[in-house]
């Protein structure tokens, strides 16, 4: 690969070249800390620096004991990176080896390492430190004029270069308005702004909004938009070419202000080839902070599905359970080859069985899984030609209040969370709920015979629908566990609550996000289950745990969403930054970043190969994701209004998506990733040039009648489900 | 300083309501808004800080403003989560919640709160009227009823790609797919059909087309759209026609009904418009008063449909509206049957038509003004023509009676003269040029009353618009009375929003069959309504009242109710949404005293008044009587409602 990184810093000083890359191999991406990181594996001394700062921070606040601890474990030169960085140093396939030696036997290996997570994901700077570079500035009058200046000498340039140069336009307008903000020339302030906000790009109004309403120094402080705009580096995608240009430019007029904002606010990632076009600038960008850096999409993600463990179709259990075992897989793999049909080769792109330990298979889950099979054998195979059925379960009398869905993979029962803090659940089959009977009547039973799963459920409670109460307010995500036996609720009140659906109580209230927690989703496996809020910050967790294992920072802005990769070793979320990270369960780092969206994210769906990525936002827009590459792959327009929900058919061939506009649409997502494996691809330079053939792949657009569509559900013989609340 | 930081806080929980975020979000678009100053001081001094220095009232509206928007914007979060289009008091107070402010208590989420507006002292407030509640009250009401609970219901949204016909799917062409399908035909419209075929079109589309005739790919057809019927659909196409022309008044009101609301027509829209073209073109030949008009209220009923897209069969639809307009005959015996009614219903339609399907593309109602001007200045045209005419121009608005037809007054006021005062010439023209002068001046009056600055004097009229100058001027002023006394009862009310209700437009134009004014503020001289009357050669006579509607009119204040009797008062259809009009003028020496409030409009039943008349009169043939029942019950079906409708 030719392109050289480089921020324009490193461009000056030729020994930081090495360092930077580096740093940017670690998906934490809130700048600061990916600093105090970056170096660590380079030299000790700015580690030394900051542990005497923390030293000093502890004395000031007379915590001695905690300074002892830290002296002590200082001393200890090897340790001190260790302090910060272990998380961080284990990128990648080292860490893997790591816990892979262990064999995964359980979630030890996960856990200890929260802490130190923890310590590097809440880290926050300091605000003062932050805002005070904004301190010795120029005079004030004369931003109007660089700024003009540098638009004149933008429209000037050849054309080729005009469109890479003008993503100047947008933070370099940002930094100076708050400059003049910050250092009080609040009317000078507002002349730079009502000057050029208009020249924006329409996909920053709202943070140019939010800008608008900030006049005063003190709004500053608090203000988190701002602050995340801060202390992150815009990043900037910009060839050679168009790089050399703004410099000369630049330095032949000493423009020292705009200089200055340049290098201590941006990070411009060069790269050595054509210009991009506008098209494909505008495809990429739209987040808060700037397209993704290059290289933290370089990380190797294992997106290969796991092996399915073997299971005979005529159940043998004592054969089984030896079989699943943890420790002998290698037994399996020559039985597996020799069974024919269902096995499949290993996958070269998928991570190894026991990279996370997974949760060995019940005997429950073993049935389920013949029943999957059955079932899949009657599939029909869709296609543009054969669409798939939708049946619409609307929500009636909801009175506006219906805020989350759920459907359990066997499509039996539906989970409703609503607005009034409660989770109502529904059996849509024959089979009504039934809860366990209580401990005394439990103790009648005859724990020998034949039917005791069907003896130890209560009659008399049956009902086709229950209630769960426990929340204190909004119930904003939901989702089952694939055995069906719990329900994970996220809500308003900064809990995840899981819920038991034998006793259909609450059992567990998982405390950690102390605000509303947008989203949550049980992992494809069990046992691991993701949830993101407002506090910026998605939490994994294990339903045996009442803290969370990992703690994936680095959003700007509200995680609005969050799914697991279909082989549990990775989980996606969505942003109100407009940004999607994927994130490594085992090292917790985010491995990927795809920008482009320009609203805030409200779906994501992982094709049943995990390949792919596709993600909806309030923009009306599906992107469609290659997560190897980790390049934008393509662009669905057709819905006009937020899209909430988004679902792949169970073998991948049709897209469906639902939106507030009160439609149903499904895409030809075959077509879609077929085009562009025979495209040349543009791999190494991570420039995607689009083509708008939306209207080719839109497969059917059905509307309903006045419901929105919140949630969407492929059944295991691909009939699609689509529930919303009926909205008079 | 404390204060100020007190203040600051409680400003914000003060000024949260729900006004301020109407306020915030109508002005999201302008960058910088902030509360007026005059609102920080409104607030301290409910708080009880009664002098507030205008720059500390300058800092808090400013802190104010920024903090209430930082809330707006989280407040939108909470309305994206809970997927939602409506922000609601909930999201509010969960954004108070997340900045950790105390939320707002006691503002329920209720779907619509009228706001009150109250000047005095210099200032202007809006504020949310929160009576005193008897806790008794409270008690003795019985409980509301339980709300239904939440449950599911499932359909079938598509079935193999089909989306199926059933009520709980909308109908099968929304209006935008209407419009995209006629306006863009060159659009892929079905999934599926004929993919390769239109996916060849568009790549090679790209590249134009080269004049190889032979390659499929390069032609590109329009798809037709097919308008098969189902047999129900052809059932229903049948009944409804039948019933929209036939004689049962009460079936066609119900057809009428189905065509005006019924959303799947779409399919059978082209049929129903080739249906009245054809009908008013034989109607016309055939001078059947009564079938045009009910084919002019299936026009109407067709654009009332807000789900069909018209605009497609515009061609159709508006020459046979403009014929029923300005047609010489439309009827067997001009001088007796009410065809004016029928010009002025088909004139209104018009102006409807005009008002939401011109553009600058089809530019309708510049062709259309253009014909009428064009027919009404050629010397020759009927008086009938020339009523279509004006009547057309003048339901287009103010802004056309003013250009087009003010400045020709003179010359038409010589016209009218010559067929009144000169010799006789035939009866029929006599009508003719009477109907066109009461057309005129009600029309005009109200747009004189409007542009031309007081006094009016008789003989100034007379100078600048001739033969109609002192009438008008008479008119004018009854006009300018009019208009003050609406003035002062706007006035008198606060600003109240009342949920809409169906429309009652009570105005008064003499008969009850000619639904003809819109203007109530002119009250006919009852010498010019005399087609009614069924006896020609007494054109003078005062039309016998078809139908008595008797007006019961509260006055504010009074605890008196009086009851007038109105010969004729007609319910003009109104193309308005529906509001309770309250006019004054239904009698002039009745209701100038003060203004009134309340009108409860309790319709008599048509034989009881005309009975007497009809005794003594020489029956209409079934053929003229018919129109005018039916005009009669044009009007009256929009009544049924309004006339139930109690003073509140």
């Amino acid at each position: 690969m030719a392109a050289v990184q480089g921020g324009l810093a490193d461009t000056n000083e030729e020994k930081d070249i090495k360092t930077e890359p580096s740093s940017d191999g670690f998906g934490n991406n809130n700048a600061n800390d990916g600093r105090v990181l970056s170096t660590s594996p380079g030299s000790s001394a700015s580690d030394q620096q900051t542990l005497l700062a923390v030293l000093q921070f502890l004395r000031k606040n007379k915590l001695t004991e905690s300074v002892e601890i830290l002296r002590r474990e200082a001393g200890l030169p090897e340790d001190s990176p260790e302090l910060k960085g272990s998380d961080s140093s284990g990128a990648g396939s080292g860490g893997a080896a790591g816990s892979g030696d262990k064999e995964g036997g359980d979630a030890s290996s996960l856990l200890s390492r929260t802490s130190s997570v923890t310590a590097a994901g809440e880290d926050q700077p300091d605000v003062n430190v932050v805002l005070s570079a904004y301190n010795q500035q120029g005079d004030p009058p004369l931003y109007q004029v660089y700024y003009s200046g540098l638009k004149k000498f933008i429209e000037s340039v050849l054309d080729c270069h005009r469109a890479e140069l003008s993503q100047l336009f947008y933070p370099l307008f940002v930094h100076m308005y708050l400059e003049l903000v910050y250092n009080n020339h609040e009317s000078e302030a507002k002349a730079f702004f009502e000057k050029f906000s208009g020249d924006q790009e329409c996909y920053y109004e709202d943070d140019l909004r939010v800008l608008s309403s900030l006049s005063k120094r003190e709004h500053m402080r608090g203000n988190e938009t701002l602050m995340d705009f801060r202390t992150s580096k815009f990043v900037l995608r910009i060839s050679r070419d168009s790089y050399q240009l703004l410099k000369r430019h630049l330095q032949e007029r000493q423009n020292n202000q705009i200089w200055n904002i340049i290098q201590e606010h941006l990070y411009i990632d060069i790269f050595d080839g054509m210009p991009r076009s506008k098209g494909q600038i505008d495809a990429m960008s739209g987040s808060l902070a700037g397209e993704g850096k290059r290289e933290a999409n370089k990380a190797k993600v294992y997106y290969g599905l796991l092996k399915e463990p073997e299971i005979e179709l005529p159940l043998d259990d004592e054969d089984e359970e030896a079989e699943n075992e943890e420790g002998k897989p290698k037994k399996k793999k020559p039985k597996k080859d020799s069974m024919g049909s269902k096995s499949k080769k290993q996958d070269p792109n998928a991570p190894s069985q026991t990279r996370i330990p997974l949760p060995e298979l019940k005997d429950s889950d073993k049935l389920d899984k013949i029943m999957y099979m059955k079932e899949a054998t009657k599939r029909i195979r869709l296609g543009p030609d054969n669409l798939p059925s939708i049946c619409f379960y609307s929500f009636l009398n909801a009175y506006q209040g219906l805020t989350a869905v759920d459907f359990t993979d066997d499509s039996s029962l539906i989970a409703g969370g609503f607005a009034d803090s409660t989770v109502r659940v529904w059996s849509v089959t024959p089979k009504k709920l039934r809860k366990v009977k209580s401990a005394a009547d439990l103790n009648l039973i005859d724990k020998e015979s034949d039917d005791v799963l069907e003896r130890i459920m209560d009659e008399k409670t049956a009902s086709e629908s229950k209630i769960l109460y426990g929340h204190s307010g909004p119930v904003y995500g939901i989702s089952f566990s694939p055995d069906r036996n719990y329900l994970l609720s996220s809500s308003e009140d900064g809990t995840v609550r899981l819920w038991s659906l034998q006793t259909f109580t609450c059992l567990v209230g998982y405390k950690g996000h102390n605000y509303p927690v947008w989203d949550t989703h049980f992992s494809p496996h069990g046992y691991y289950f993701v949830s993101g809020g407002h506090d910026r910050v998605a939490r994994l967790w294990a339903t045996d745990h009442y803290q969370p294992l990992r703690m994936f920072s680095g959003h700007l802005a509200d995680v609005t969403c969050t799914r697991f990769h279909p082989n549990s070793n990775y989980v996606a979320t969505g942003s109100s930054d407009r940004t999607i990270r994927l994130w490594d369960v085992l090292n917790g780092n985010c491995v990927r970043i795809f920008t482009g969206h320009k609203g805030p994210i409200h779906a994501l769906a992982f094709s049943p190969n995990g390949k792919f990525l596709a993600s909806g936002a309030t923009d009306g827009r599906v992107l469609l994701w290659d997560i190897g590459h980790g390049l934008m792959i393509g662009e669905l327009k057709g819905h006009t209004d937020t899209i909430y929900s988004l679902r792949f058919s169970r073998d991948g061939e049709i897209l469906a998506s639902g939106s507030m506009d009160n439609t149903v649409r499904l895409w030809d997502a075959m077509k879609a990733f077929d085009d562009l494996e025979t495209d040349d691809f543009t791999a190494a330079t991570g420039h995607v040039h689009l083509q708008d053939n939306s209207q080719e792949l839109l497969l059917g657009t059905y509307m309903s009648k006045s419901t929105p569509v919140i949630h969407l559900h492929f059944t295991r013989r691909n009939l699609l489900l689509a529930t919303g609340a009926y909205n008079p | 300083m404390l204060d100020v930081v007190f203040l600051l806080h409680s400003f914000i929980l003060g000024s949260l309501d729900h006004t301020t975020f109407l306020y915030f979000e109508r002005r999201q678009k302008q960058c910088s808004v902030s509360l007026p100053t005059e609102s920080m001081k409104a607030m301290a001094e409910s708080v009880g800080v009664g002098q507030l220095q205008e720059e500390s009232c300058a800092a808090l509206s400013e802190e104010v403003s920024y903090r209430i928007k930082e809330i707006a914007q989280d407040a939108l979060k909470f309305m994206r989560h809970g997927k939602r289009r409506k922000l609601t008091t909930n999201d509010i107070d969960n954004a108070l919640k997340l900045k950790n402010v105390e939320p707002l208590y006691g503002f329920q989420s209720q779907e619509f709160i009228p706001f009150r507006f109250a000047s005095g002292g210099g200032r202007e407030l809006y504020f949310y009227e929160e009576k005193e509640v008897d806790l008794s009250d409270i008690i003795n009401t019985p409980l509301p009823r339980v709300p239904l609970d939440v449950s599911l219901k499932a359909h079938w949204l598509s079935i193999e790609g089909v989306q199926p016909s059933i009520p709980e799917n909308p109908p099968p062409a929304p209006k935008e797919q209407q419009k995209v399908e006629s306006t863009e035909p060159l659009k892929v419209v079905k999934p599926g059909q004929e993919e390769e075929g239109t996916i060849q079109g568009k790549s090679q589309g790209a590249t134009p087309a080269d004049g190889k005739g032979k390659d499929k790919g390069l032609i590109r057809l329009k798809p037709r759209s097919t308008h098969e019927l189902s047999v129900e659909q052809q059932l229903y196409y049948k009944e409804i026609t039948e019933a929209c022309v036939g004689s049962c008044e009460a079936k066609r009101a119900e057809a009428l009904q189905s065509i005006a609301t019924d959303p799947g027509l779409y399919q059978m829209l082209p049929r129903f418009s080739t249906f009245i073209s054809e009908g008013v073109r034989v109607n016309v030949v055939q001078n059947n008063l009564a079938l045009l008009i009910y084919l002019m209220r299936m026009v109407k009923a067709l654009m009332d449909n807000p789900t069909l897209y018209l605009e497609k069969y515009l061609h159709e639809l508006i020459p046979a509206v403009v014929t029923c307009i300005v047609s010489k005959q439309l009827c067997l015996r001009p001088d007796v049957d009410n065809h004016w009614a029928l010009r002025d219903f088909a004139a209104r339609l018009m102006a409807q038509s005009c008002k939401t399907f011109s553009t600058t593309t089809n530019n309708i109602q510049s062709r259309i003004t253009k014909t009428f001007t064009k027919s009404w200045l050629d010397d020759k045209t009927q008086w009938t023509t020339r009523y279509g005419c004006i009547a057309g121009l003048a339901e287009l608005g103010p802004d056309v009676i003013k250009t087009l037809i003010l400045p020709r007054l003179t010359v038409e006021g010589a016209r009218i003269k010559a067929v009144m005062e000169g010799p006789v010439v035939s009866n029929i023209d006599k009508i003719g040029a009477d109907h066109v002068q009461s057309l005129l001046l009600k029309h005009c009056a109200s747009v004189i009353a409007k542009i031309r600055p007081q006094p009016d004097n008789m003989e100034q009229y007379r100078t600048d618009y001739g033969y109609l100058g002192p009438m008008l001027c008479s008119h004018v002023m009854k006009a300018r009375t009019q208009a003050a006394l609406q003035a002062q009862q706007v006035n008198r009310t606060t600003l109240t929003i009342t949920q809409p209700r169906p429309t009652l437009t009570v105005s008064q134009s003499g008969l009850s069959g000619s639904a003809g004014s819109r203007t109530p503020s002119i009250i006919k001289v009852p010498s010019s309504l005399t087609l009614m009357t069924p006896r020609p050669g007494t054109p003078s006579q005062p039309s016998p009242p078809a139908t008595k509607y008797i007006v019961m009119a509260t006055s504010a204040g009074a605890s008196s109710t009086q009851q007038y009797e109105f010969t004729s008062v007609s319910f003009a259809t109104s193309t308005l949404q529906p509001l309770v009009k309250l006019e004054s003028g239904s009698g002039p020496g009745l209701t100038s005293s003060r203004p009134m409030q309340k009108y409860i409009v309790v319709s008599l039943p048509s034989s009881a008044s005309s009975s007497l008349e009809t005794k003594s009169s020489v029956l209409p043939t079934s053929i003229s009587t018919t129109p005018l029942e039916a005009a009669m019950k044009l009007d009256r079906s929009e009544s049924p409602g309004a006339s139930t409708q109690s003073p509140h």
